[in-house]
């Protein structure tokens, strides 16, 4: 796997400067059921396609933001401060 | 490299083999002589010489034995493509005597022979028979008696592989530095196709990067006459500020990334746009005795005449299929070889053909070479007409220099790596390219493209123009280039597809050099039922040796296709894997980099003899030399350890309390200034991540420390929380700005009251309080906790006062008895107190609960914290394993992950830590059991390896249980 990522902050940088978080998910908002808790802490999309993720300027800046990213092809359409993309990139919303 | 200039008119005092006169476009630097060994002979060459050219010069003819039946094997392509060359250059096997530059003074050995390359003891392998080697003879020959195995194997793994790697570390040490090299374009291959797309590029504002096997760019143009038209392309390259690697092999392509090996570097280089400029690689012919020395294809006999001087032969045989034989014919005549006659597989040979005949050349048309005799190297060859009804029949010539052509193949294994599909093209005989992917692009003659010239432009311009350069006229150049190209490409070379198997006579019929398969062989694996070219690769090993299927791979796909009456379409061919040329490991494994933090303190423990270990990252003083010494001096004196690597955050801000009330399960914005609070972090599963100190400084600070290994982990946890939270909070990561120290032991306060003025009575100075005060002189931050279970205070000061502060300790404590431990000595105190360590003692799966401390968990908190939900339901479970202590009455420490076990043996739970305690004088340890065992007084058995131990069940802490050392 390579790929280059632009961080919001310092611009395009090669993969392994970075830490993945994971697909963005939503934390529940309020006490969830047992099955919802489940599939918040275990379960993921995990699509073959686009789908909108969190990434970690590791060997950088060390800030947190959102790139969306075909699992398929490894492109990344676009990154940003999670303020930037709004609600949809929150996970406690 | 040593030089010896020569005057003019001087004698050389040596002679550098026999040579043409001056050739123009030839490489060689003929005022330098560079002399080198082989085989412990003295040879020389001229500078700018490769080390066959020097030796074929010298009238070497054999340069190895071959793989399996160790025949001579002689000079092939001289393009580093075929594996006839192979060579050990100062110890390191593998080196490709036609691309290797001489040096002075290099010591080149053969491979594959003994006692020698001229007397080959293994040569018996080819001459009693090869019925012992059939493909896949590893699996039949060499398999019964069963009992035998070990002494087959033993020989077969001798006699396996071609060079031998030296055993000292010291004789094979190789070191390769990395460079990361972002470019707009890549153009690989600097012939004139690639040489004109970097410079197309580089005009329209791209950034190129051009790379390049030879010691310099050009191309075939360098060896056909064309040697004007490239040094002109190179300085408009460079005009136009392309980087110009030469010597530099591009090794693969790797989502977007292209390795490139220049000797000591490995560029790896990511660039938007690819240009592969890569060129054709001439085919042999398969015929009986094709293997022989002095049996070459044309662009070795053109190349070693052109680019070195060197008169491949006295009289030469001509075998080809296009007029690419009949060009070379021609230029051998120039160069004064004899031409005997030449064989075109045409039928219609053009008007090259007519030029020879004027010059008294015999060309014999719809003729192939059907054998080559000769004992050493070859002295005779056959030619017959192809077709078995002609009317003139076969004919031989004698001569000391066959020289083939059996077509042309892309070059494309590269291109393959790279997305780009290949169809076989019934016109040309061989497989072509198909459709690219955007970013991929092919100039020359590797994409069928006669006029290189037009088409590196288009493929610059097309490259530059999809990354948004370029303007209205380079767009019109480019379709109008774009029509050219496709005018250009109605018209078809002349060229005829070979027969798979020219002439099958008494020799041996090569399809693979490398691995020593025969047609015979590929036909015996066909009948055999390995009749897929992917089978049959992987049983015969063809296309598997050092060329990779350069040499070989059209010509099994062919033989297999008449085998087998399929088409070449349907057979298809092998898939393109990196590396696309070999490359020694150690280019890739790179600069052994293994990064190591030390401490501010790092330099004391190097004085005082500590032992170094790694812990995570870090190198950290396992012990002084003495731990059970040094946990006895804890208890009894005092003890002084370097903690500096605990993560240490700064978490500030007027919601700070309110960040860590959602971050920890227990509660902490009410923990008063001053105070300390331990905390252990959960995930939203309720699984333990990390546990650490919390000392609120003042209303809106809080000093956070986390354990070592896990310091950037947290940093990252908190600092992703907080990104999602709309809070007013700042967190700053101290880890690497403070160091710390822990002095612990019964007369540390005594200590204390040497280096500071505070008060460190209890009344005044009380457990899990946190004081700023000057310690030694420095600004220190002082937290009194129970971190080794006798009274303790972990002091943290700015990194640069570190060793100030421990010398300062050490020295104020010397008449107590003072005393350096390391971790050694900290696990057995920490255990002692079951203090557990977040990773050894739990894993992922633990929770607070299993892991016996509920206590830490506070759902009586109103508010929402990470892990609240899981950890609610976790609280009325019962946990189907606790973390629980146990004792051994007597006996060795079992090992760590040894296994606890029930009445009937069967595995219940597992060992985490166990230490011998010197003051409790017994082995400790932590295991997980099952819930039910899990109180004081319960047996279980250990089973360690071979021991069974009898072990009893502890949950209080082994040393000072209710924690009355600690407070006092």
């Amino acid at each position: 796997m390579s790929f280059v990522l632009r961080c919001p902050n310092c611009g395009p940088r090669e993969v392994t400067d970075f830490g993945f978080g994971g697909e963005v998910i939503r934390r529940p908002r309020f006490r969830p059921s047992f099955r919802e808790l489940n599939s918040y802490n275990y379960f993921r999309v995990n699509v073959a396609g686009v789908q909108r993720e969190w990434w970690f300027h590791r060997s950088g800046c060390r800030a947190w933001f959102i790139a969306e990213r075909d699992t398929t092809t490894n492109e990344v359409l676009f990154t940003a401060r999670p303020h930037e993309v709004g609600a949809e990139g929150n996970r406690d919303q | 490299m040593t030089r010896l200039p020569v005057k003019p008119g001087e004698r050389l005092p040596v002679k550098p083999g026999e040579r043409l006169p001056a050739q123009p476009g030839e490489r060689l630097a003929r005022d330098r002589v560079v002399g080198f060994t082989f085989d412990g002979r003295s040879v020389q060459g001229y500078e700018g010489d490769t080390v066959a050219s020097a030796l074929y010069a010298s009238g070497q003819r054999t340069f190895s034995r071959s793989f399996k039946y160790h025949r001579r094997r002689g000079l092939l392509c001289c393009a580093g493509q075929c594996p006839n060359c192979i060579v050990a250059v100062d110890g390191a096997p593998g080196a490709r005597a036609c691309t290797e530059p001489i040096r002075e003074g290099m010591r080149v050995e053969h491979l594959n022979a003994s006692p020698t390359l001229e007397f080959d003891a293994m040569r018996a392998v080819d001459v009693v028979g090869s019925s012992l080697t059939p493909p896949g003879f590893y699996y039949k020959t060499f398999i019964r008696p069963r009992k035998l195995w070990p002494v087959y194997e033993k020989v077969l793994r001798h006699a396996a592989g071609l060079g031998r790697v030296a055993r000292r570390h010291t004789d094979r040490a190789w070191r390769t530095e990395y460079r990361r090299r972002h470019a707009d374009v890549l153009v690989v291959g600097g012939g004139v196709s690639g040489l004109r797309a970097a410079a197309s590029a580089a005009e329209l504002g791209a950034d190129v990067v051009l790379v390049d096997e030879g010691p310099q760019p050009g191309g075939a143009a360098a060896q056909d006459g064309r040697h004007l038209t490239a040094g002109p392309l190179e300085e408009q390259a460079i005009a136009a500020g392309v980087e110009i690697l030469t010597g530099a092999t591009a090794l693969g392509y790797f989502d977007g990334i292209v390795p490139v090996w220049q000797g000591r570097t490995l560029h790896q280089v990511r660039a938007q746009q690819h240009v592969f400029a890569t060129g054709t690689i001439e085919q042999p012919l398969v015929f009986s005795g094709n293997d022989m020395p002095g049996v070459m294809l044309s662009g070795c006999a053109r190349r070693l005449a052109a680019l070195y001087a060197v008169k491949p032969g006295h009289r030469a045989v001509v075998a080809t299929t296009s007029d690419r034989g009949l060009e070379a014919a021609m230029s051998l005549h120039e160069i004064g070889v004899e031409v005997a006659a030449v064989a075109d597989l045409r039928q219609q040979s053009g008007v090259a053909a007519e030029t020879l005949r004027k010059l008294g050349i015999e060309v014999l048309p719809g003729h192939a070479v059907v054998e080559a005799q000769g004992r050493k190297a070859v002295q005779k060859a056959t030619l017959a007409p192809v077709d078995a009804r002609a009317p003139s029949s076969e004919r031989a010539f004698d001569c000391d220099l066959v020289v083939i052509s059996g077509g042309f193949v892309p070059c494309t294994s590269l291109l393959c790596q790279a997305g780009a599909k290949t169809r076989y093209d019934p016109e040309r005989g061989h497989f072509v390219l198909g459709e690219l992917p955007a970013h991929v692009h092919a100039a020359g003659e590797v994409a069928g493209a006669e006029d290189a010239e037009s088409s590196g432009k288009l493929a610059g311009l097309e490259a530059a123009h999809l990354i948004g350069m370029g303007d209205l006229s380079s767009r019109q150049e480019a379709d109008e280039l774009r029509a050219r190209m496709a005018e250009l490409a109605e018209r078809l070379a002349s060229v005829l597809a070979p027969p798979a198997v020219c002439g099958e006579r008494s020799g041996k019929c090569f399809v693979c050099h490398c691995e020593d398969v025969t047609a015979k062989d590929i036909r015996q694996s066909i009948a055999e039922g390995y009749d897929s070219i992917e089978l049959c690769k992987r049983y015969t090993t063809i296309t598997m040796g050092p060329c990779q299927g350069r040499m070989c791979e059209l010509q099994a796909v062919r033989l297999m296709a008449q085998e087998i009456g399929r088409n070449l379409s349907d057979v298809g061919t092998t898939t393109a894997r990196p590396p696309a040329t070999p490359v020694p490991m150690g280019v890739l494994a790179g600069p052994p980099f293994e990064p190591a933090k030390r401490s501010a303190i790092h330099g004391r423990h190097r004085e005082l003899r500590a032992n170094v270990m790694w812990a995570g990252d870090w190198r950290r003083p396992y012990d002084y030399g003495d731990p059970e010494g040094e946990v006895m001096a804890v208890h009894r004196a005092a003890g002084l350890i370097d903690v500096s690597t605990l993560g240490k955050l700064l978490v500030r801000g007027p919601d700070a309390g309110e960040f860590l009330d959602r971050l920890y399960p227990n509660r902490l914005s009410n923990l008063k200034p001053g105070r300390i609070r331990y905390g252990v972090i959960n995930t939203d599963a309720g699984r333990i991540v990390d546990d650490g100190t919390i000392c609120r400084l003042d209303e809106e600070t809080f000093y956070v420390t986390t354990t070592s290994s896990g310091a950037g982990a947290v940093e990252e946890w908190f600092s992703w929380w907080l990104t999602d939270w709309d809070l007013r909070v700042y967190m700053t990561d101290v880890t690497q700005g403070l160091a710390a120290v822990n002095l612990a032991g019964p007369r540390v306060r005594e200590i204390m009251a040497e280096v500071t003025d505070l008060d460190c009575s209890n009344e005044a100075f009380a457990y899990l309080d946190g004081k700023r005060a000057l310690v030694a002189g420095v600004g220190c931050l002082i937290l009194r906790i129970g971190f080794v279970g006798e009274l303790g205070y972990e002091i943290h000061c700015p990194a640069a006062h570190g060793e100030h502060l421990w010398d300062a300790l050490l020295e104020a404590g010397a008449p107590f008895g003072i005393r350096p431990f390391g971790l050694e000595p900290q696990r057995v105190l920490r255990l002692q107190k079951m203090h557990i360590l977040v990773g050894q003692d739990t894993d992922s799966e633990s929770t607070p609960f299993a892991a016996a401390m509920p206590w830490i968990v506070k759902l009586d908190k109103e508010e929402d914290f990470i892990g609240r939900w899981a950890l609610e339901r976790y609280s009325s479970d019962t946990p189907a394993t606790t973390l629980v202590g146990f004792t051994l009455a007597d006996g060795q420490a079992p090992t760590e992950g040894a296994v606890v076990l029930d009445g009937a043996h069967a595995p219940i739970g597992q060992v985490t830590s166990s230490r011998f305690s010197p003051v409790l004088g017994r082995v400790i340890g932590m295991a997980w059991v099952p819930a039910g065992l899990a109180s004081d007084g319960e047996r279980v058995t250990i089973a360690d390896q071979d021991r069974t131990l009898r072990a009893e069940v502890r949950t209080k802490p082994f040393y000072d249980p209710e924690g009355e050392v600690l407070r006092s």
